[in-house]
């Protein structure tokens, strides 16, 4: 039976010897290559439960009174976009079950997208010949933390208000074209005109999700065109990837992957709350609250925002580059840079151009892991700031003098950070030295 | 009837749990032969059987109404169900099909085929012979046409007018108004409190329109100069929208709130900008990069409050060329 069907569709599509490579294609052992697959299942949830939500949400500012089942909001002046989410939350089936697994999933695919990154990163992955692969990587990753502010913006509840609208202050920062730009995208001055948010509705249900699919689907092409990397081991040579067929081995490992990043995202979605926003309220450009903290994929913005110094560029009587721009826009510019042009830095500086299809251990390079690990300490740290105000409260400490010492240790603790790593790299790699030369004296003395 | 039941089970069972014919011999086996694992396999059963328990489940607690806890519910035996989904496809993997180890030769590069398409490329062009000036001509068709490509972008908003940005509804006579649109008094004004304010009759729904307004003792105050006569019995109105990031300052810290700073301040919760109302609303600490723009008040028929004029500044966050100082 199974024959037949094969040979009917080989006849149809001609496409069994393509099928019979596929089958057989080798897939990493390592756990850490499982990364990449936990964002590419969460995306796949965030499109199933997304698809769902369009089917409730009104991207509409038009106000109305609210007339629900919620009591505490009876009677209030809201958008038309606020109640249809308060509504998916509360009054549709299943509703709020939906809307808080798209939230955590959105959440757990940027995180997901992080680690991967991390893992690239300390073992060399980006090297040749995978550097294209690399930056389309980098680039779902910046497009994921746009797509995702899009997505919390579109409920117009309080928080969503408050994260607009220093949006729009960060666009507005930008040099030269700042106040055209953000004209331009809120169609007129904040909170903007009233396409707006069906603006903000169809890059985040149709541009970014488009996009990401697309450049994902390039990425998994160009993953599977030069294969997997590995790591360093007896069998493992430069020449031949090793690994397990993905029929009949990996099909249950990945599907069971799949199924337990759905399984988590749901039970998440069920038993944990997430976004409440009928407890946040309608947004006001009048209303503000304390304790407003974004997703926490844009932490590290808010951090930046929070310990630049008060400091704008002026020139006379005239403002040309305002606050916002250095902690909203030029530090996540920086950041990105860095990404983006590393892998290019580092052939330039080691001057290798070979093939590697070898990962290295972060111990085998000791500068570049001593750079990321004092990178990722400055980005951290500027994410831990952006919680300084939470401390003050749960802690009685002053906020001023907290973020006086975050201005500080930003810049210490990284270099501190940087010695300590490239010390212990190089620590690591004397140890294993001198184990191997033991273990060869050894042996030759046991052979005399 | 109960009898007739345990018939069909068993009949059920028995069919569906016999073993398997082996087949007809193959050619020659692909994958290498393992031995049965009928423990692993019967666990894999009854983990999809449990998928489908909590599957169904799932199901029952969609249809029955007014049971409690319905997202919770729900969540938990969709969640379970892929759980057990998982767990099963873990068996299957770790046990029940073939581990095999291949290896598979990393692509090299294709020199040859490279220059190839080079030649092809370089020899497609043979017949052009002036060949900068085709390609000026195409850089600049490419240009115009990509410039006609972006122009219809420009109606998406008054990108070539930011003078709208200076725009409030603030007027010599507008009346301060609260959140239900009631007049605001002086008399009503009182100390360590703090009011948002709205202008009567115009949009709230924009950066210019709410205030915030406090009162403090008139000898307390060191205004900047020219401003002497804006805060009647010591009634100060600022606009409520931070100069940073365009939040609404909605923290008054008051020396009710002691001991860390003894000013009263007007503080942004987004990132803390720190506002002094009795020096005309400058920076104190945060990001901030201007003062909060100051709105003239006076005291009109009836004790209202009212604006004497606009305010000391643009309103909101600032932007490329915007003039700090009092827009005309």
């Amino acid at each position: 039976m199974i024959r037949g069907a094969v040979r009917r569709l080989d006849e149809r599509t001609a496409s069994a010897p393509l099928l019979r490579k596929t089958l057989r294609y080798v897939f990493p052992d390592h756990w850490s290559f499982l990364l990449g697959e936990v964002a590419l299942y969460a995306f796949i949830v965030l499109v199933a439960t997304g698809v769902y939500l369009t089917l409730f949400f009104d991207p509409s500012t038009k106000l109305v009174t609210y007339h629900g089942d919620y009591a505490p909001l009876q009677g209030q002046q809201m958008t038309e976009a606020y109640r249809s989410v308060v509504d998916i939350s509360l009054q549709v089936k299943a509703g709020l079950l939906i809307r808080q697994t798209h939230h955590w999933a959105a959440n757990i695919f940027i995180a997901a997208i992080v680690l991967h990154l991390l893992r690239i990163f300390f073992t060399g992955a980006f090297r040749k010949p995978r550097e294209l692969t690399y930056l389309i990587g980098v680039l779902m990753l910046f497009i994921a933390l746009v797509e995702g502010y899009a997505g919390y913006s579109l409920a117009d509840d309080l928080l969503s208000g408050m994260g607009l609208a220093i949006g729009y202050s960060v666009a507005m920062s930008i040099p030269f074209v700042g106040a055209n730009l953000a004209l331009l995208i809120w169609g007129g001055p904040f909170p903007g005109d009233e396409s707006f948010w069906p603006r903000m509705y169809i890059a985040h249900v149709f541009i970014f999700p488009i996009l990401i699919g697309l450049l994902l689907g390039l990425h998994l092409l160009l993953v599977a065109s030069r294969h997997h990397t590995q790591f360093r081991e007896r069998w493992k040579t430069e020449k031949a990837a090793v690994g397990t067929p993905l029929f009949p081995g990996q099909t249950p490992r990945s599907l069971a992957l799949m199924s337990a990043v759905a399984s988590l995202l749901f039970l998440l979605g069920g038993l944990v709350q997430i976004n409440p926003i009928w407890l946040w309220g309608p947004y006001h450009v009048s209303d503000g609250t304390n304790g407003a903290q974004p997703d926490w994929y844009l932490g590290w913005l808010i951090g930046a925002l929070r310990l630049v110094p008060g400091f704008d560029l002026n020139v006379g009587d005239y403002t040309l580059v305002p606050n916002p721009f250095w902690g909203g826009a030029l530090f996540p510019l920086i950041v990105f840079l860095f990404l983006v042009s590393w892998p290019f830095l580092e052939r330039r500086v080691t001057d290798d151009d070979a093939f590697h299809n070898l990962l290295d251990r972060p111990r085998d390079a000791p500068w570049r892991t001593a750079i990321g690990t004092a990178f990722i300490t400055w980005v951290f740290l500027i994410f831990l700031a952006g919680a300084a105000d939470r401390a003050t409260v749960f802690f009685g400490l002053s906020y001023q003098s907290e973020i006086w010492a975050f201005r500080i240790l930003v810049w210490v603790v990284p270099l501190v950070v940087l010695f300590a790593t490239k010390r212990a790299c190089e620590e690591l790699l004397r140890i294993e030295r001198t184990g191997a030369v033991r273990e060869a004296a050894e042996a030759e003395a046991k052979a005399l | 009837m109960s009898r007739f039941r345990n018939w069909f089970i068993s009949a059920v069972v028995l069919l569906a749990g016999r073993r398997a014919k082996p087949g007809a011999p193959q050619s020659e086996r692909i994958l290498p032969e393992g031995e049965p694992r009928p423990g692993s396999e019967v666990l894999a059963a009854c983990l999809l059987f449990g998928c489908a328990f909590f599957g169904a489940a799932f199901v029952a607690v969609y249809a029955l109404d007014r049971l409690p806890w319905t997202t919770q519910l729900l969540g938990a035996s969709l969640g379970l169900a892929l759980a057990c989904l998982a767990a099963a496809l873990v068996v299957v993997a770790k046990r029940l099909v073939p581990d095999e180890q291949l290896e598979e030769d990393y692509p090299t590069a294709h020199p040859a085929a490279s220059d190839s398409i080079a030649q092809l490329v370089q020899e497609s062009g043979d017949r052009f012979t002036r060949k900068r000036l085709v390609v000026v001509a195409a850089g600049a068709a490419t240009g115009a046409l990509s410039l006609a490509a972006i122009t219809p972008a420009l109606s998406l908003g008054p990108a070539l007018d930011p003078d709208v940005l200076y725009r409030t509804p603030w007027r010599p006579g507008r009346k301060l108004v609260d959140e239900r649109g009631r007049p605001i008094r002086a008399d009503g004004i009182e100390f360590k409190t703090f009011y948002t304010a709205f202008p009567q009759g115009a949009e709230r729904e924009e950066l210019g329109a709410p205030l915030v307004v406090v009162r403090l003792d008139p000898g307390a105050l060191a205004l900047p100069a020219g401003r002497g006569s804006w805060a009647p019995e010591g009634i100060l109105a600022y606009s409520k929208i931070c100069t940073h990031a365009g939040c609404a300052v909605a923290l008054f810290r008051t020396p009710l709130f002691p001991p860390a700073e003894p000013k009263p301040a007007l503080v942004c919760p987004c990132h803390y900008s720190t506002f002094d109302p009795a020096a005309g609303g400058a920076v104190l600490f945060g990001p901030a990069g201007r003062p909060l723009p100051q709105l003239p008040l006076r005291i009109g028929s009836g004790g209202v409050l009212e604006a004497a004029g606009d305010f000391s500044g643009p309103v909101g966050p600032s932007w490329w060329g915007v003039r700090m100082g009092k827009p005309t």
